[in-house]
């Protein structure tokens, strides 16, 4: 314990949320997840064994191969390497998590904030917007604008963000409001200060914890969202490697090719989960900062 | 009143208390003590983090049975030992010893109306009693705290009344099963003065005309001055100084009982004294007022 | 008349769903230039309303307000808002968690433009000084600092606007009673070194005899008393007036006897 009038004082807070974070194995295994994952994807050309095996050739020799030297998780019914596939799939997904919480994130918190601090026919307006995308069951949503569209990699994550920003807006909204009866927006706004700074200097960091946490958790949830829409073949076409794809394809071939999607619906599995750690480990780090 | 010998109704005998992890404790209570006899009114005032709150909350065996909070000490309640709490003691809370606490309002369950919750304090002293019995007793209690239409305020939620008429049930229902103590943590600090006056010389009338013992939790010397027989006065964990409420307001002795008695505003003017918000002389030992000092142990 | 705020028959009705609510009801007062003036009343005495009202914070429904003699609009100017600054009751809540002391002190120097952008750092530390803080506290998180440290930042705060007027919303009824001292001491130091007036709202009778020099006592919305502070502590005209002083907890034979008179109609001679 520092003494109240040491100079540590202004980072407790910080300090004690990552002593929090660090304590907490469970978190620590969801970032070791989350780094090894991103790391294959980031370095996927160095990592995989047959990087040629992202295109729709394969090994014609191991057509459906079961896990063994050089295939250690397989191949599937083209010959490809099942390991390769799945890190190439990796890639995929983050960068359409990355690129749909990307625009999701600040439509959401601009909406929020706004309806949130304005109040009256801002929010209502803003808000019965946001409740209307919200009714709407997400996955029925996304399969409605896909239907509407080319199945495409692009228009998959425009699907997606789509109905994913409405959450970002409420989830914001709510936070503005309780901190718009805290003191210091009223003091901010007696110096005279602008809608603008109190917006964004003022309220919006006292959203980042939430933001954050929700985001990271996102992160995992996007990727399931994204495969769930390639398994119904609504997203992205082969032969783009893609989880939600390999599994819808593998299925085919149960049981006796059970490697085919075991192993892709693994990956999701364990992609979501290490984000889920990290998000929860987050949300009790900032708990503990306060 | 009962002789000086008998025990009192609560003795707590060097209170320490930790809080936190096995490994990084933080001591907030460095061994107190006090006593409470019988149909006596004992104040316990302190400033924010002086520790009087938790001193009460382990009194009626609330803090315990969190983790982490380490207690050691004794605190005998009613002939019982209550220092690790546990259910002999939560059997007596509401019966034999009951809290009021500041906020009246969000003390009441804002989802059953008052009737509801007299009831279930009432069946805490008499389990057999029935709805009809309780309901009239409920009345009665009421009315002894000066509510107009006691019927009326049984078929309310906490919302639908002011906030004094809420101290008031709380009084009424702290008092409902004759409790050999009252712990009152800031009564009516949440309420305006006209209606805290109020609250406390009903609460005072009351509670002397029963012969209940009080324990009076409170910042505010001044309520300490009106309402006690016998005061502490505890800063940062440590008892500095123990006197009846006369010796304690004329001859102050502590300097730091001295220093808030002087920092206090009053009506009669004078001005504001260049005091120091700390000071070392603050942790000077506790003065014990003449006749004023803890019962000499007991066997048991 | 050396008048710096005057009200003129201000009256404020809320109407929500049809009912209305009169909170203020044709309030007429003068505060005096570098005075000291209290307002006393309980919930629901329309103080908090007075306050906002004055801060321009809500439009009064009724009447006018007058800023040295010149009425204050619905929406006021960035100057008319920088002279009347406001200090809250919470200290907890009035500063930003999240932003260092010396943003907040900071930022009604980069609002208003006062002084050059690299001077400003060094303005914030000598504000933090006057109100008895080191410059050093300007790095830190208010987090971990006590209320009454707070409450230092939040009068700096306000001081850095430069306002003639300051509205103290219940400054010191968090703090404990030696924190509240000290603060009380250095609002006094601030308004006779700053030439500052004070609208002094609190429900502490002690606290007004303590620093105000005038009060004006509020009940359900209406003045029901305004006079120098002597004056109504040695002969209270209302009965209202005499109720609130009546229930004050003293601590001294000399306060409560001088409550006791009073709660008895006749004041004695010794009691001023």
């Amino acid at each position: 314990m520092s003494e109240p009038g040491s100079p540590v004082v202004a980072r407790r807070g910080g300090s004690r949320a990552v002593a929090a974070f660090v304590g907490n194995p469970l978190s620590v295994l969801g970032l070791a997840i989350v780094v090894v994952i991103v790391l294959l994807a980031v370095f996927a050309d160095f990592v995989t064994p047959f990087p040629d095996h992202v295109g729709p050739i394969g090994d014609f020799a191991a057509m459906s191969a079961p896990p063994a030297s050089p295939y250690m998780l397989g191949t599937d019914a083209m010959g490809r390497d099942l390991f390769t596939r799945i890190v190439y799939g990796y890639r995929l997904s983050l960068i359409m998590a990355v690129v749909v919480l990307a625009i999701a994130t600040p439509v959401g918190v601009i909406v929020g904030l706004v309806a949130g601090y304005k109040g009256g026919w801002t929010d209502y307006i803003l808000m019965r917007i946001t409740d209307v995308f919200l009714a709407v069951p997400p996955l029925v949503l996304a399969m409605a604008i896909m239907g509407f569209l080319e199945p495409t990699l692009m228009n998959g994550m425009l699907a997606i963000t789509a109905m994913w920003w409405p959450w970002y807006a409420r989830l914001v909204y709510n936070v503005t409001r309780a901190e718009a009866q805290e003191g210091y927006v009223l003091a901010a706004e007696t110096v005279g200060a602008s809608t603008l700074h109190i917006l964004f200097r003022e309220i919006l960091p006292n959203c980042w914890p939430s933001i954050l946490t929700k985001m990271t958790l996102d992160v995992g949830f996007v990727i399931l969202m994204a495969s769930s829409l390639s398994f119904l073949g609504l997203g992205v076409q082969p032969p783009t490697p893609d989880l939600g794809s390999m599994v819808a394809e593998g299925a085919k071939y149960m049981p006796d090719g059970w490697w085919l999607s075991l192993w892709p619906a693994l990956a999701i599995l364990l992609v979501v989960l290490g984000f889920n750690l990290v998000g929860d480990g987050l949300r009790e780090a900032f708990e503990a900062e306060n | 009143m009962l002789a000086p010998s008998a025990e009192p109704v609560l003795t707590i005998r060097d209170l320490r208390l930790g809080f936190g992890t096995r490994r990084h404790q933080t001591e907030v209570l460095h061994g107190i003590s006090l006593h409470v006899r019988a149909g006596e009114k004992v104040a316990l005032v302190g400033e924010s983090g002086s520790g009087k709150s938790v001193t009460a909350r382990l009194a009626m065996g609330l803090l315990q049975e969190s983790p982490r909070t380490h207690a050691i000490g004794s605190i005998r309640f009613d002939g019982i030992e209550a220092i690790s709490g546990g259910r002999e003691i939560a059997r007596r809370r509401g019966n034999r010893v009951a809290m009021i606490f500041q906020d009246p309002t969000s003390a009441l369950n804002p989802t059953f109306r008052i009737r509801g919750q007299f009831r279930d304090v009432l069946r805490s002293g008499d389990r057999s009693i029935r709805d009809d019995e309780a309901d009239r007793r409920a009345e009665a209690a009421l009315a002894e705290v000066s509510i107009p239409d006691p019927k009326r305020a049984l078929d309310s939620y906490a919302f639908q009344l002011s906030g004094g008429m809420n101290q008031r049930v709380m009084i009424a229902m702290a008092l409902a099963n004759r409790p050999a103590l009252l712990m009152a943590d800031e009564p009516g600090t949440a309420l305006d003065v006209t209606v805290q006056a109020q609250t406390l010389g009903l609460m005072h009338e009351l509670t002397e005309r029963r012969g209940t013992a009080v324990l009076l939790i409170s910042h505010n010397l001044g309520v300490v001055r009106e309402f006690a027989d016998r005061v502490y006065v505890i800063y940062r964990g440590r008892m500095v100084e123990h006197g009846t409420t006369a010796q304690l307001f004329r001859d102050p002795r502590h300097p730091y009982t001295r220093a808030l008695l002087a920092a206090i505003p009053k009506i009669s003017g004078g001005g504001l004294p260049d005091l120091p918000e700390r000071s070392p002389d603050f942790d000077q030992p506790m003065v014990v007022h003449e006749g004023c000092g803890e019962p000499a142990e007991r066997r048991s | 008349m050396s008048a710096i705020l005057e009200l003129d028959r201000v009256g404020k009705t809320f109407t929500a769903d049809g009912h209305h609510v009169v909170a203020l009801e044709d309030v007429s007062l003068a505060f005096e230039r570098g005075e000291c003036h209290a307002i006393v009343g309980e919930s629901g005495s329309g103080k908090t309303t007075l306050a906002n009202l004055v801060l321009g914070l809500i439009p009064p429904t009724a009447g006018a307000i007058r800023f040295n003699g010149v009425p204050l609009p619905g929406e006021r100017s960035r100057e008319q808002r920088r002279s009347i600054q406001l200090v809250q009751q919470n200290p907890l809540s009035a500063l930003n968690p999240r932003r260092s002391v010396g943003a907040s002190v900071r930022l009604p120097l980069d609002v208003h433009g006062i002084g050059t952008s690299a001077s400003r750092a060094g303005r914030v530390a000598a504000l933090l000084e006057e109100v008895g803080l080191d410059g050093d506290y300007a790095r830190r998180s208010p987090r971990g600092l006590s209320g009454g440290q707070r409450q230092r930042i939040a009068i700096a705060r306000a001081l850095a606007c430069e306002p003639e007027l300051i509205v103290l919303d219940e400054p010191t009824s968090a703090l404990d009673v030696l924190v509240q001292a000290r603060v009380l001491q250095l609002l006094h130091r601030l308004r006779v070194a700053r030439g500052l007036t004070y609208l002094f709202i609190t429900h502490d009778l002690a606290v007004v005899r303590a620093i105000a020099s005038r009060v004006s006592v509020f009940q359900k919305g209406r003045l029901v008393e305004t006079g120098p502070v002597e004056a109504i502590f040695s002969d209270p005209k209302t009965a209202y007036t005499r109720q609130l002083i009546g229930a004050v907890p003293v601590v001294t034979d000399e306060e409560a006897r001088l409550r006791d008179a009073i709660r008895g109609g006749a004041v004695p001679m010794d009691a001023t």
